[in-house]
């Protein structure tokens, strides 16, 4: 379309901050504690709100007594959550909610509430195998059962499939229509509708299982080499450092202002609406900065909507509701297991042929989705048989953790094809290479990666085969893996004003999660007006400016780097049109560089940015811009990524070091590369955290979370990284436009470094985290098969 | 008072009792109950919000702060016996209204993502530094194990240090990194 020809980034030799290393705009405020998160809020007359929970794993409510915390003196709201009668499905639910003038006092109320439980079974462990011949259910979906796959991001694919095949049990016109994506959403409408049918309740839930090609023959297949195993990774917390929370207080009868704690600024009022009962319009959400979200902070959850509720009840006085940091672990967030038993065949030339998986894992009440196993080459696998049983248990509801799936679907995969790679003799790297085509559309990309992972690694010259040969009771090894991720860019609008007097300003409903989103969006309108970033003010984080979508999935830097371009062209245009007259020549001949409108190829005749502005008169420019959603050319979808773990593990003690770690990455255009390069390096920390440290440990006597705290809850710390290296394939997709990078990176840390473990002792452990415990028990189990 | 073995104690509490804090150069004045903690004090009585509250239990570091230049967590420092000494947050670091120039090496060196641990990272990184003017790698993985990030910026924090005490960094930042990518591709892409 020419008429869309305008909108393009500017070529990479005509760049001054895009793809450059330009420095994150809100650092100083930010290293010096001035910048404001949510927890930050102090109002005047602020009230503390805080939330009974139930102790129990899983339970009915029979009774709840509040009147003595009411009479507890500073008690200003109390507000009953789930009422008696209330099935209760993991520990650390809310059951009511207090606010009161200071936190010990609210503390002391919450102590004086008297709950009486009916305690149920509950099933809080998740690692053992589900039985194999549970069949499938099959029988139709309650509205309940579609809000738990939607809230276990069931793939729509699958959801729409099983819609189809299983009917439903309700009107569609119950279902919540508008706010589904538009496949379900049909699925729902053209769904057959069948009488409900009475389940017993079930740990369990297997999806059928399913095929393609011949699993079976082929694993009959003469010569092939086959490799067994079992892999999984367990439930991990997000353990966002600023816990979840919110700041309320109805500034008049009905409207209400927040400040929750979210990654999705523009989604909040239309979420708390029609709970706290007045129109999303009359609610605003405002939040500056945002301690953490790690894909845990969407809605405005319970905290969220008793905060407002108990304003409204102590008379619109501000109610600050932020989780303890035992809260926070224990409910505000867990990222799904998954386990399998595979057995994965090539052919001795090492082609893969066939996979075969059994898998489980749980994400909570629900069961949770199947991860794409396996991983990358799932389409282009010639014969497969893919079995998923979801485990229904009390561990808490699942939230989106950083690429939802992949990195359980990551190692499962690249740890089965690295035993299979060491079975037929051949150095992962070029197994790899072998088989690069069944990973699709992007095996270029990987192929473009290799050799930079190759060379800043050193992988060809010091790779060694399964066992570090060496008489040291130190071994060393190294491992690798691959990754893929959409990170296409979300619907999102701003309004670009040029005053007359040269001053610009950008207004965006958009949040800056810590991933440069701020620079980022300076970055694009600075090249475009031929500005600096720091003539340019960005207000954001308001519903009062457009929306723009939520902090997810990779697709912020999309939404927003082509919805400022778009306005920063119109406005630009709109400025050249107002100017031309003065300059002698057309609007179509101008351009904007270095603080100037001037005639291209005529530097005599040009206008400072100031001079250019006051041509415009007394009125300003306003640009509206909206980008075209998910067809919007100027951003793309599908990364590769190549990562390299070099470790050493002390086979005495079974303690794992990470000596190094090579990112490369691919994310097409890259907007702002300083802050790209920070995302890389702050997902391996966090793989390398995932790999050795992090595990939700649940008690299977009492139901409850052994290490809701920051101490047995281990984050990996400035001395466990290594060495890292992290190298962005600057300028060599830009034609693809702008994607998405939040996820990708953070999916292969984890197998890369559990191949590198195996590599270095010889011997696979199988799970994750590679805890002293689970390396010394894998080295023994060697032992004894080798006596 | 009261008299225990037979040495005069004071009493404070259980009831607010009057305290004066002097912080980043500024004097505050409260009645707070004995138990309250330094960083409650500061956060919800004084606004003074760098310091946060993470953990709340000693274990992460979002809340340190300097106390006659001592590095304390102010989550495990009661409010009452922080009187009468010189307590330094993240904003007060620089002694004035410029940033100290540990938390521009921060900035730098992109040391910080949501930004939730920094101010106790820099407060900390300040007086490591003042501790350990030639710190090595075993060093700083020592002294700055008292505070965790979890978006990662640990690289950039090794970066601030390196640029700090006139050290090359190690890994890649910037140049090293630019030289390695020149060294994997022949013809260059940058």
């Amino acid at each position: 379309m020419p008429a869309d020809d305008k909108y393009t980034y500017p070529p990479g030799d005509e760049r001054t901050y895009i793809g450059r290393r330009m420095g994150r705009v809100d650092g100083t405020a930010k290293s010096t504690g001035h910048a404001k998160y949510t927890y930050d809020y102090n109002p005047k007359g602020v009230l503390y709100g805080a939330f009974v929970r139930s102790p129990y794993a899983h339970a009915r409510i029979t009774n709840i007594d509040t009147s003595e915390a009411e009479k507890v003196p500073g008690v200003k709201a109390v507000e009953i959550v789930q009422k008696p009668g209330s099935e209760i499905h993991w520990a650390g639910d809310e059951v009511v909610a207090i606010a009161a003038v200071d936190e010990p006092t609210v503390r002391d109320a919450v102590r004086a509430v008297k709950v009486e439980y009916e305690q149920l079974p509950h099933l809080v462990i998740d690692s053992q195998e589900p039985p194999h011949n549970i069949p499938p259910d099959t029988s139709p979906f309650g509205l309940d059962d579609l809000q738990d796959m939607a809230r276990n991001q069931v793939p729509t694919a699958q959801m729409v499939k099983e819609i189809n095949e299983r009917g439903i049990t309700f009107k569609p016109e119950e279902a919540p229509l508008d706010r589904m994506p538009p496949d379900i959403a049909n699925a729902v409408k053209s769904a057959k509708q069948k009488p409900a049918e009475k389940k017993p309740p079930t740990w369990y839930k297997p999806a059928a299982a399913e095929t393609q090609g011949d699993a079976d023959a082929a694993f009959k297949a003469p010569d092939m080499v086959i490799s067994e195993g079992v892999y999984g990774l367990p439930v991990i917390v997000h353990c966002c450092l600023e816990t979840h929370g919110a700041v309320s207080e109805w500034t008049d009868s009905d409207h209400l202002l927040t400040h929750v704690s979210t990654q999705y600024v523009s989604g909040i009022p239309g979420q708390m609406a029609e709970v706290v009962g007045i129109p999303a319009a009359n609610i605003r959400q405002v939040q500056e900065n945002i301690g953490g979200g790690f894909g845990s902070k969407f809605g405005p959850d319970r905290w969220g909507i008793y905060s407002a509720k108990l304003s409204k009840k102590a008379g619109g006085a501000p109610v600050k509701m932020m989780l303890s940091r035992a809260e926070e672990l224990e409910v505000a967030g867990c990222r799904p297991s998954a386990y399998a038993r595979v057995r994965v065949a090539a052919k001795k030339d090492g082609t893969l042929t066939a996979w075969d998986s059994f898998g489980w894992g749980t994400g909570g009440p629900g069961g949770g989705g199947s991860p794409p196993i396996p991983y990358l080459i799932r389409d282009r696998v010639p014969n497969y048989r893919i079995q998923w049983t979801a485990v229904v248990n009390n561990i808490g509801p699942a939230r989106a953790w950083r690429a939802p799936n992949h990195p359980q679907a990551c190692l499962i995969t690249m740890a089965a094809l690295d035993d299979l790679a060491h079975k037929l003799g051949m150095n992962p790297l070029e197994f790899f290479k072998k088989n690069i085509e069944l990973t699709g559309p992007r095996a270029n990309i990987y192929i473009d990666e290799f050799p930079v992972a190759d060379a800043l690694m050193g992988w060809s010259k010091r790779w060694h085969p399964r066992g570090d040969k060496t008489s040291r009771s130190i071994k060393q090894g190294l491992g690798m893996s691959m990754h893929t991720w959409g990170g296409r860019g979300h619907q999102s609008e701003c309004d670009l004003t040029i005053q007359p007097d040269g001053s610009v300003t950008i207004k965006m409903g958009t949040q800056d999660l810590g991933t440069g989103t701020r620079t980022a969006i300076l970055a694009v309108a600075a090249d475009t007006l031929g500005l600096t970033p720091q003539q340019i003010t960005l207000l954001y984080g308001d519903t009062r400016y457009p929306m723009s979508g939520g902090s997810g999935g990779s697709t912020t830097i999309g939404g927003v780097s082509s919805t400022t371009l778009r306005a920063s062209v119109d406005a630009r245009d709109a400025l050249f049109a107002k100017v031309a007259p003065a300059l002698g020549s057309t609007s179509e001949q101008l351009e904007a560089v270095k603080g100037q409108v001037r005639v291209k190829g005529q530097a005599s005749k040009a206008l400072s940015w100031k001079e250019a502005c006051a041509k415009m008169g007394a009125v300003p420019i306003n640009a509206h811009g909206k980008n075209l959603g998910g067809r919007d050319p100027l951003m793309n979808s599908g990364v590769g990524g190549v990562q390299m773990a070099d470790v050493s593990v002390d086979t005495e003690t079974g303690i794992v070091r990470i000596n190094k770690m090579v990112a490369v990455q691919d994310c097409g255009l890259i907007v702002s590369l300083e802050t790209a390069e920070s995302q890389c390096y702050g997902a391996l920390i966090m793989g390398i955290s995932y790999a050795l440290f992090e595990e939700k440990v649940m008690d299977p006597t009492s139901g409850r979370m052994l290490n809701p705290n920051m101490e047995f809850y281990r984050l990996a710390g400035i001395g466990d990284i290594g060495e890292l290296v992290v190298h962005m394939m600057v300028n060599k997709y830009d034609s693809r436009g702008v994607i998405g990078l939040g996820e990708p990176p953070v999916v292969s840390p984890g197998a890369a470094i559990s191949n590198a473990v195996a590599n270095a002792i010889g011997v696979r452990v199988p799970m994750l985290p590679l805890t002293p415990a689970r390396v010394l028990a894998a080295l023994g189990a060697q032992k004894g098969e080798n006596a | 008072m009261i008299a225990v073995e037979g040495q005069e104690v004071a009493v404070h509490g259980p009831g607010p009792v009057p305290l004066t804090l002097s912080v980043n150069g500024k004097r505050f004045n409260a009645e707070l109950e004995p138990r309250v903690t330094l960083l409650d004090a500061l956060r919800e009585h004084f606004d003074v919000t760098g310091p946060k509250r993470v953990c709340d239990r000693g274990e992460c570091g979002a809340c340190t702060v300097l106390i006659d230049n001592r590095l304390v967590y102010s989550c495990t420092t009661l409010a009452i016996e922080s009187q009468g000494k010189e307590i330094v947050t993240a904003e007060g670091l620089g002694g004035g209204e410029r940033p100290h120039p540990v938390q521009s090496a921060f900035v730098n060196n992109d040391a910080q993502q949501c930004g939730f641990c920094t101010p106790g990272f820099t407060v900390a990184t300040k007086s490591f530094l003042d501790r350990n003017p030639h710190s090595n790698d075993a060093e700083i993985a020592h002294g700055l194990a008292g505070n965790l990030c979890r978006c990662g910026t640990y690289r950039g924090i090794h970066g601030v240090v390196a640029q700090m005490t006139g050290r090359e960094p190690k890994g890649n930042a910037g140049t090293t990194m630019i030289a390695a990518r020149a060294a994997a591709s022949p013809k260059g892409d940058a």
